[in-house]
């Protein structure tokens, strides 16, 4: 076994935040499901209950958003999300290999996790796109659903407030598919458990 | 040649179907009834005194000759349903007394009007609260302006004008004191009180009718008529907000507004002004949301057995 090495990747104030939002954003994908499919109101929870839940998680996540976003302007933490243009699709193809065949065959993780380097290219581009992108318009179309009569009533010749509806309902399900994925590669670990171990006490493991 | 001119003259007019009468609403000024019935104030000459007098016309006696002009019965005279000897003024008070024709009159048992059900509207607004509070006396014009009325629901391709234009017979009466009060014998509800635990009202007012809540809906009939009493109307989010909606149903099940969406899945449901939740509403984006979420699982099922086998 080779040295293990401790580094502190996660401070409180992201456990925290990582916390709400994981606790949010599962109760908002539950509940979006169940409002946009026929689920019979009484048969679980009511329709209105389901929607009151869907708005206040709603308004928790956003709020949570702010910390993330906040914490990552004014701690280092915010540096391990900068994209740098060299290597810019070679490295994250390099590392989808890895997953896809290397992993399988003994190569080598090819972007080590050190102090430097808190995520794998792939991992920072989908992290990128997920909270940089997808979770704000989600916040935004959610909050322009909760005040509906703000919306622009034409998008060329569709309706403002379904084009909101659909943007604020795909963006939820790539979030829900990003959720699914992020559960999955997390067990990629030296055992299954190891890294929600990590987020639970803030240190990772290098091995 | 001068009277082989003037008898393609006549031929021509005799052609045009609706053109004459059509013309005559238009030019109201030179019709014999419009010219008074189409102004605010009429004058007429009195025989007694010798008089020229100005009065104010009844206001709802006043018509608008516009919405004549486009409504379904612009193809008849005045006379066609009133008695010609309206054509004398002051009018004879026993005209009054006169019966009308009524709508089944002229629409019931006719093929060419079989279209439109109206046998079947008879029997459904026999059941309405409107037919149980004021019998007889409701009489469709109540709702339908036999002067004006036009068949929206089924021409226009524009949800926000066949929602105005339904929702706007409704409070003719539900939003006027006198009108209300003449029917119901009393005073007519606030309407925005009422409806104070709708959420964006304003938006549910433009976007549904009144009708989608407050009658039982008929996928056979066009519109439903059997409006209910106010206990019984709809008050479930759900029953309009769910794939299942009751919309489609109703509002939504028109050819009209279909045929212009059927150009494409996702125009479907965007083109119509419509919001029930989510993607789901459209069958191109359910599917792909299902192929991706299965993809998904089946990606990862893959990699995790080949993790397991190779960890032996």
């Amino acid at each position: 076994m080779s040295t293990t090495e401790k580094i502190y990747f996660y401070p409180v104030w992201l456990r925290i935040w990582h916390g709400f939002n994981a606790l949010g954003i599962i109760i908002l994908i539950f509940t979006g499901i169940s409002m946009q499919s026929s689920i019979e109101s009484s048969q679980v929870v009511g329709f209105n209950m389901i929607v009151n839940i869907h708005n206040i998680a709603g308004v928790v996540v956003t709020l949570s958003y702010l910390v993330y976003f906040i914490g990552n302007m004014v701690t280092p933490n915010g540096k391990y999300y900068i994209i740098k243009p060299q290597g810019f699709l070679k490295k994250p193809m390099k590392q989808a290999v890895y997953y896809a065949w290397g992993m399988f065959h003994g190569m080598k993780a090819p972007f080590p996790i050190s102090e430097k380097r808190k995520f794998n290219p792939l991992q920072k581009y989908i992290y990128v796109i997920v909270m940089y992108m997808a979770v704000p318009i989600v916040i935004i179309t959610g909050i322009a659903l909760l005040f509906p009569e703000i919306i622009i009533e034409k998008v060329y010749t569709f309706s403002g407030v379904f084009v909101t509806a659909v943007l604020h309902s795909a963006m939820g399900f790539f979030i829900s598919i990003f959720l699914v994925i992020h559960i999955y590669i997390a067990s990629i670990g030296k055992s299954p458990l190891e890294n929600f171990k990590s987020i639970v006490n803030g240190w990772h493991q290098v091995h | 040649m001068k009277y082989c001119l003037f008898s393609l003259f006549l031929l021509s007019q005799f052609f045009s179907p609706g053109n004459l009468n059509a013309q005559s609403y238009q030019d109201a000024k030179h019709h014999a009834c419009l010219k008074c019935h189409s102004q605010q104030s009429y004058t007429f000459h009195n025989s007694v005194t010798n008089m020229e007098i100005k009065r104010l016309m009844n206001p709802y006696y006043v018509l608008d000759t516009l919405a004549m002009t486009a409504g379904v019965h612009k193809q008849f005279d005045c006379t066609d349903c009133h008695s010609s000897e309206y054509g004398t003024y002051p009018h004879q008070a026993n005209l009054k007394l006169e019966p009308l024709s009524t709508c089944l009159d002229c629409h019931g048992g006719d093929v060419s009007f079989a279209k439109y059900q109206f046998e079947r509207i008879d029997e459904e607004f026999k059941k309405s609260v409107h037919y149980k509070v004021y019998g007889d006396n409701f009489t469709c014009t109540k709702c339908h302006s036999q002067h004006t009325y036009k068949a929206t629901a089924r021409t226009s391709d524009n949800v926000l004008e066949i929602v105005d234009y339904s929702n706007k017979m409704c409070l003719s009466c539900h939003n006027d004191m006198k009108k209300y009060k003449m029917v119901s014998g009393h005073d007519n509800p606030k309407l925005v009180q009422v409806h104070e635990w709708l959420p964006n009202q304003e938006l549910h007012f433009q976007h549904v009718r009144c009708i989608e809540c407050h009658t039982e809906v008929l996928d056979s009939l066009m519109v439903s008529h059997d409006v209910l009493p106010k206990d019984k109307a709809l008050r479930k989010c759900v029953e309009c907000h769910s794939a299942n909606s009751r919309l489609k149903a109703s509002l939504y099940k028109y050819q009209n507004l279909q045929k212009r969406a059927e150009a494409g899945g996702l125009n479907t449901v965007m083109a119509n002004e419509s919001y029930i939740i989510g993607t789901h509403q459209s069958p191109v984006l359910k599917l792909a949301s299902i192929i991706i979420f299965i993809l998904t699982l089946v990606g990862i099922v893959i990699h995790s057995t080949f993790r397991i086998l190779k960890k032996k």
